[in-house]
């Protein structure tokens, strides 16, 4: 699955991000690695882009940057 | 001795603080990516050695995305950059790091600055600053820009720095290390090897762009790096930031203790009411609402008060009974009341209410809303063919379209870039707020602010609807990305604001005193002879009216096709707020314009209906913006056809749409 599929309030793993691109370089420099944790935060009030928390800071990406982040959702902790 | 220094480090991480903080330059501070659009080099204060530091863009990473990266990381890697001090906001380690490590491996002498650490301090949470530095093995010294602590620890640790360099560090794994001594040895660029090779891996040949090397060896290279790296889990463009990131997270944990038990912060909570999917386009507008209603209501209206009185019943109203103490003749007195202080004087009683708009804009910059904006806006924008980053130049466009052009340099994308310059001169800039605040008062005097208001509205409708027209040439093919930082909100300090406000001020003064002066003496001169330099009696027989009325048949559809109106706007190309001067030169009412702004009231409506004013208004709204802005658009654009085709269009459009309202409000009866 990937990010884009992921609701506010969840988390995932990154498991890989899309082809070679300037993009993808991009968001592998802001800290969006292999292994690491995201929290989807929120939509933007018409649905995208997107707030994530990741490495404790806040990014914004649209969802069609989202679909490009594959993930693994993680079960809730409640 | 002197020594040349960069700083560098992450957008929101408090450089241009610090900056300020070590140089005491009136330097410009915000809170949203992007706001060093320059370098700026400034001297380190209270220093007995010459130190030189340059302020670079905040950059997230030394990869060239945008234009800003690209400034950073020419400077950073030129020998006039001798020691880097790298700025780490404390309170966002891991992100900030990755580039301190891309920087170490630059190869230059290094000291980190460790800001933000009273954030980290009211958090509650523990970070070790010994064990970090031994990690990274150059000197960190921690530090609180926006307090001035820990200052003289930093001027201290650069001078007594011994230029030495940090040993790489070989945190990469054994087949990326192996490789990178071979590429080392191939490569053979002289300095920053490691880096180089490590961009070769990362990028393949035009990493060693610049450098001296055989094309076809290259190719022989890169093949040879692809094929050691074939069975690697990783792309090979993914590598060297993915193993980066593998010691962030590995060291911040040694170093790092975050405290579980902290309140949701109020950064947070603010965030939560204000990007909320229901209110956060309630609270947007009602914002903008505000800025608005305190820059040109009640309140910029009470300092405009007092600022008028200052200027015309102390200021002008001596050098006149002065001037006629000493007696001047009547062509100097003439010179100097009706052409410099009225020209000048026109546009200055609109100081006030100009300054409070960029004191609103500065607030809204520095408290990290702009970027919340752009988040809010993003989708909107999109159909416009802009992004949301686009938002914040045209937002700055409502104080001048100069840094606002300058701003879109956040926009890595060159043709939202280029689109977004193309409309940010359709945001109305303050000093055309003085042609609207004339011609209400002359013709809508029971609306003045709705008909001000409703100028606004067309400007970013002209702007939106061109967006939608001109994205399919400007912009069609590649699709735009749109990752943006969300800084934690903060409290805008009153230094900080003063200091934005006072510069842009002090920029509006120094026109008022150069180029107005200047243009209202040169229109006085030319309205007051004639081309055989005679005085003339008849301001229509001089040298500006045979212009005027060369010119004025262009504007005659437009319902304003009287030769001073016509030559005010030509005027107006120099500073828009050269209109209203050029205006109160040429009715003759220059020298009483300051004391009662409605002057002009009855020499306009001689020449003007409701009808025709409003469509001059418009004009002058979307016409090509002043010579400073197109020079900066030139600069920006780095190209003259797109230069001239963006100001072609926006004169094309002003001239379309004052056609369309008052041919249109004709048809309907207006008059």
């Amino acid at each position: 699955m990937t990010l884009k599929e992921i609701l506010p309030g969840q988390r995932c793993i990154i498991e890989g991000v899309g082809k070679k691109s300037t993009l993808r370089k991009r968001i592998i420099d802001m800290g969006l690695t292999m292994g690491t944790e995201v929290m989807v935060r929120k939509f933007a009030p018409m649905g995208d882009p997107i707030e994530i928390t990741v490495r404790g800071y806040e990014l914004t990406l649209r969802l069609q940057e989202a679909a490009e982040i594959f993930v693994r959702r993680l079960a809730d902790e409640h | 001795m002197s020594i040349k220094i960069a700083l560098v480090g992450n957008p929101n991480s408090g450089k241009t603080t610090l900056f300020n903080e070590l140089t005491g330059s009136n330097q410009y501070v915000g809170n949203w990516p992007g706001v060093t659009v320059e370098k700026k080099t400034g001297k380190v204060r209270n220093c007995p050695q010459d130190i030189q530091v340059t302020d670079l863009p905040g950059i997230y990473s030394l990869s060239t995305y945008s234009l800003e990266e690209v400034i950073a990381r020419e400077y950073i890697e030129s020998t006039e950059a001798e020691l880097i001090v790298n700025i780490v906001d404390a309170s966002n380690l891991e992100r900030n790091l990755f580039l301190s490590l891309q920087l170490l491996e630059v190869g230059k002498p290094m000291v980190i600055a460790l800001n933000m650490m009273d954030v980290l301090e009211h958090r509650g949470d523990h970070l070790d600053v010994a064990k970090l530095q031994k990690e990274l093995g150059v000197p960190v010294i921690p530090i609180v820009a926006a307090k001035g602590v820990g200052i003289d620890d930093l001027v201290n640790a650069i001078l007594s720095h011994d230029r030495s360099v940090a040993p790489f560090k070989e945190i990469y794994n054994p087949t990326i290390l192996k490789l990178v001594k071979h590429l080392e040895k191939e490569l053979k660029v002289e300095t920053s090897s490691k880096m180089h090779a490590l961009r070769f891996i990362d990028e393949g040949p035009s990493a060693i762009d610049g450098h001296k090397h055989e094309p076809i060896q290259m190719a022989v290279l890169n093949e040879e790096v692809d094929r050691q790296l074939q069975d690697y889990p990783l792309d090979r463009d993914m590598i060297i930031s993915d193993e980066k990131y593998q010691y962030i997270t590995a060291i911040t944990k040694k170093v790092f203790v975050k405290n579980v038990d902290a309140k949701v912060s109020l950064s947070r909570r603010i965030d939560e009411v204000v990007t909320h999917r229901v209110l956060a386009i309630p609270i947007f507008l009602l914002i903008m609402y505000g800025v608005f209603m305190t820059a040109f209501g009640p309140i910029g209206g009470t300092v405009k008060s007092a600022f008028e009185y200052l200027i015309n019943d102390i200021i002008i109203a001596n050098i006149a009974s002065f001037l006629i103490n000493v007696g001047v003749s009547e062509g100097l007195y003439s010179l100097i009341v009706d052409g410099m202080l009225g020209g000048v004087g026109s546009v200055l009683g609109f100081l006030p209410e100009i300054a409070v708009l960029f004191l609103m804009l500065s607030i809204l910059e520095d408290s990290g809303y702009m970027s919340r904006a752009a988040f809010i806006m993003d989708r909107m924008l999109r159909r416009f063919g802009l992004s949301g980053k686009s938002f914040i130049p045209m937002i700055l466009g409502f104080g001048c379209t100069v840094p606002a052009l300058m701003a879109t340099r956040t926009l890595e994308n060159e043709r939202d870039r280029r689109l977004t310059m193309m409309i940010t001169p359709f945001m109305s800039c303050g000093a055309r707020f003085p042609i609207y605040a004339v011609m209400a008062a002359a013709f809508f005097a029971a609306d003045q602010a709705l008909v001000v208001y409703s100028m606004y509205v067309l400007g970013i409708a002209v702007a939106m609807l061109s967006g939608l027209f001109l994205k399919r040439y400007v912009t069609k093919g590649r699709v735009s990305n749109f990752i943006m930082e969300l800084p934690e909100y903060r409290m805008p300090t009153l230094r900080n604001l003063f200091m934005h406000t006072w510069e842009r001020v002090k920029g509006f003064l120094i026109k008022a005193g150069t180029v107005l002066l200047f243009a209202s003496m040169v229109i006085w001169f030319m309205s007051t002879y004639d081309f055989s330099f005679r005085m003339v009696e008849d301001s229509s027989l001089s040298i500006i009216g045979s212009l005027g009325k060369a010119i004025a048949p262009i504007f005659s559809p437009l319902g304003f096709g009287e030769w001073k109106a016509s030559m005010a706007l030509i005027v107006g190309f120099v500073a828009k707020e050269a209109v209203v001067s050029t205006m109160g030169v040429l009715y003759g009412v220059g020298d009483v314009l300051v004391s009662n702004p409605d002057a002009l009231t009855t020499p306009l409506q001689a020449v003007f209906t409701p009808l025709s004013a409003y469509a001059f208004m418009a004009f002058a709204l979307l016409y090509t913006p002043c010579i400073a802005a197109v020079v900066t658009l030139r600069r920006e654009m780095a190209s003259l056809k797109w230069t001239l085709i963006a100001i072609g269009y926006q004169t094309a459009v002003a001239w379309v749409v004052a056609f369309a309202i008052y041919q249109g409000g004709l048809l309907i009866g207006l008059r």
